[in-house]
């Protein structure tokens, strides 16, 4: 029989190497464990949804969140499917994301891009989000989308117009499926040329930051291109409330056509100082006075009320198309939430399903996987007519509509009608366009 | 010259905002020794109490249209306001046409109970209290409130359009001689002006010319005096809160038609307002409105082409550059009383 004593010492010895060998496989594979930075394991995948919620923007926030949650809904087989019913690709069956339920989590961008920035690290990190979608922003577009590229999960853009979103700024982890500021000069210019004539002087007032000098370059470009002259072109501070003081030296400029290079609030106050002051009942140079908002949404156009009235502008969707995808997109939402969506719940929503139906071809969620299988792709279905997401830049390329305040409204949503459809071919532009070069979109990033 | 006289009609418009802001805050500072950070969420609210009547009187019963579809193709819901059934349809549309003359009726004694129940229900208990703790809690209470509104209003913002009559724009020019054309200005922001005028006059001829303004004067000028002479000071200074509040708030009013009202509106011109009292003179009721007018002609100015062109970036630094200018050489204001602000 053996004698041996069972010491302290030895017991604490013995389970430490015990301790140590138990642990040893997952100190070495701990950070292989998972492929990419939160692969789902479990039987739901979580995406994350980071809007305006708080802010000037809070109202087209709270529209983008109604339609992302209606995408979620309908990946889960819930509701009437909606535009899975249109969508080309048919690789979404109605059972969540490669067979996992789809939930999600909410961040309030509060339209700042360091509280953006915040919100999207939290949700990734605390939330598991694997995927951020939306934003009504070019300012956080670009920090959020640089943010989910060291993060290595996928960023799908909401609302954000400025050219660099998919130039200078681009990211292989970031997608845009909304239209930009340069789409917007290409598809206006002929319908201002057909409305204005081409022998016109433009003044230009401008939002002093990065989306308003990305827009008035493209503007300035494709109407000087139809052989308008630019009168001035002014920058007015971001904070503005009252454009009078900018919009009175518009007066006696010698220009003929005024062109509002805001958005938002900035957007519905510079149209109403410029309705007051007379703009649309002048005559200059022995023309009607005309004004242009190149960047319309639904939102903007309710705020502005009468004012514009006959002011044209282009968007990148609009609850009043008819194709299939469009109408079925505006049955689910209209049906559920009791008025149409936004152009910026149209993008978001898509931005959804695209991911999702990414996943789904791609048979992962590796966001390597994912921006394999979204490069290149074509699509229709979705609203837009057919699509292409370009691999080069990661915009997407479709019909761009230009729209004008609609003259006599019969209700509270038809604000805005259509003019016309410009296709596609007419705003498309090489991957090294001056106004996107500068960027490059690197490698994707599966982090973990 | 036009183009100058245009900037000056500007600034006289911008000042006529700031002027009517400022007066009711240096009236609190002036009477009650409060700095209210919560003057600017009274403007605001001033502005969605329009909004208010403008949704009332838009109060509708809908009827179905079957010859029309809405945007689901469903039967037309038609809604008609109750204020065109009840007076008619000429008599109802120039109601609502002139909803926003109506709520400066509407807003003043909705501003007077607001006032009224700020100062007696939060206020007063920060009269002992540090400037800075007056300035964090009436900060707070203005976040409060611009979320309460933004709660039941929403983000965007809500036109409230001046009536028809009073829209569009007036050729000024023509009248003193100018070219046609030369110097247009839109007809309701000369109401605006000269509504602001009226009412800061009002004020003025209030505190001058009424017994109940000598007292408040007295009260400014040495509140325990007046206190020991059997006054009720501290009931007059409440109700020169609530005067106070509605001047901020009839401003708000008015201002609607200029630029659509919005939940931060009153953030927007808080700070600007701050900037003119302390330009004009804490507690100094000529020098808030001298320093409303100078500060807003001078934005109007740094803001032309020519201007920011010289000097970039002048419009946004303007009004703070003068601010330093000022407090560097005159610490009490323009016509601040010597020795406030001086120690």
């Amino acid at each position: 029989m053996s004698n041996k004593s069972v010491t302290r010492r030895g017991v604490l010895k013995t389970g430490a190497v015990a301790g140590a060998g138990v642990a040893l496989p997952t100190i070495f594979t701990a950070s292989s464990a998972a492929a990419y930075t939160n692969e789902p394991t479990g039987g739901s995948v979580t995406l994350g949804f980071n809007v305006p919620q708080t802010g000037p923007y809070a109202d087209e926030g709270n529209d983008e969140l109604l339609a992302q949650q209606l995408a979620v809904e309908h990946l889960n087989g819930e509701g009437d499917g909606g535009c899975l019913n249109t969508f080309t690709s048919k690789a979404l069956q109605g059972n969540g994301i490669l067979g996992k339920k789809v939930e999600f989590v909410t961040g309030d961008t509060q339209t700042k891009s360091d509280a953006a920035r915040a919100s999207a690290k939290s949700m990734i990190e605390k939330d598991g989000a694997i995927m951020i979608n939306g934003g009504s922003s070019s300012g956080v577009a670009v920090a959020v989308q640089g943010l989910c590229q060291e993060a290595g999960v996928i960023f799908m853009a909401g609302l954000t117009h400025a050219n660099d979103t998919t130039g200078k700024d681009k990211k292989a982890n970031g997608f845009r499926h909304f239209f930009n500021a340069y789409m917007s000069g290409a598809a206006l210019a002929p319908v201002l040329a057909n409305a204005y004539g081409k022998e016109r002087r433009a003044y230009h007032l401008t939002a002093d930051y990065n989306w308003g000098w990305t827009q008035e370059e493209s503007i300035v470009a494709s109407t000087e291109a139809l052989g308008w002259e630019t009168v001035n072109t002014v920058k007015t501070p971001l904070a503005s409330t009252d454009f009078s003081s900018y919009i009175a030296p518009v007066l006696n400029s010698g220009a003929d056509v005024l062109v509002l290079n805001h958005y938002g609030g900035n957007m519905v106050n510079s149209l109403t100082n410029a309705i007051q002051f007379g703009l649309l009942d002048k005559q200059a140079n022995g023309k009607d006075f005309a004004i242009v908002v190149p960047l319309y949404s639904e939102l903007m156009a309710a705020g502005a009320g009468e004012n514009i009235k006959g002011v044209l502008g282009s968007m990148n969707w609009n609850w009043q198309l008819q194709d299939e995808g469009s109408k079925a997109f505006v049955k689910s939402f209209g049906e559920k939430y009791g008025k149409p969506p936004s152009n910026s719940a149209q993008t978001c929503y898509a931005q959804v399903l695209l991911y999702a139906d990414a996943c789904e071809r791609a048979g992962t969620f590796n966001p390597c996987g994912v921006v394999e299988a979204l490069e290149g792709f074509e699509f229709d279905g979705l609203g837009n007519g057919p699509t292409l997401y370009r691999a080069d830049d990661h915009q997407c390329f479709k019909d761009v509509l230009v729209v004008k305040g609609n003259e006599s409204p019969t209700n509270a949503y038809d604000t805005l009608e259509i003019v016309e459809v410009t296709p596609v071919e007419q705003v498309t532009y090489a991957p090294d366009h001056p106004m996107f070069s500068g960027g490059d979109l690197g490698q994707c990033n599966p982090g973990a | 010259m036009d183009a100058f006289l245009l900037q000056i009609l500007n600034g006289l418009d911008k000042g006529s905002a700031y002027a009517l802001i400022a007066l009711g805050l240096t009236l609190i500072f002036g009477t009650l020794g409060v700095v209210n950070f919560a003057h600017g969420a009274l403007f605001m609210i001033g502005a969605f109490c329009a909004v208010t009547l403008q949704r009332i009187l838009n109060l509708s019963y809908e009827t179905v249209d079957e010859t029309q579809t809405d945007f689901l193709g469903n039967p037309l819901k038609v809604k008609t306001p109750y204020v065109e059934s009840w007076f008619g349809p000429e008599a109802g549309a120039a109601i609502i046409d002139w909803s926003v003359p109506l709520a400066v009726l509407f807003a003043i004694p909705i501003m007077l109970a607001v006032g009224y129940v700020m100062e007696r229900g939060l206020i007063k208990h920060f009269y002992k209290r540090p400037h800075a703790d007056q300035i964090l809690v009436t900060f707070g209470l203005a976040i409060v409130l611009q979320e309460v509104i933004k709660y039941f209003f929403g983000a965007n913002p809500i036109q409230t359009p001046p009536p028809e009559a009073l829209r569009g724009s007036l050729d000024i020019g023509v009248m003193f001689g100018f070219d046609p054309n030369a110097i247009i200005y839109p007809i309701w922001r000369l109401v605006y002006f000269a509504f602001s005028a009226v009412i800061i006059g009002g004020i003025f001829a209030f505190l001058q010319f009424t017994t109940f303004g000598m007292v408040v004067r007295a009260g400014m000028a040495d509140r325990e005096t007046v206190g020991l002479l059997g006054i009720n000071i501290d009931r007059r200074f409440t109700i020169m809160f609530g005067i106070a509040a509605a001047v901020a708030g009839l401003a708000g009013v008015m201002y609607g038609p200029l630029n659509p009202p919005n939940y931060h509106m009153g953030m927007d011109f808080l700070v600007l307002s701050f900037v003119v009292v302390v330009v004009g003179g804490m507690g100094s009721l000529p020098g808030a409105v001298l320093a409303g007018f100078l500060l807003g002609i001078l934005e109007s100015f740094a803001s032309t082409t020519w201007a920011t062109t010289t000097i970039p970036g002048i419009n946004q630094i303007i009004i703070y550059l003068v601010a330093i200018i000022v407090l560097l050489t005159r610490p009490r204001g323009l016509m601040g009383r010597k020795g406030v602000m001086e120690e």
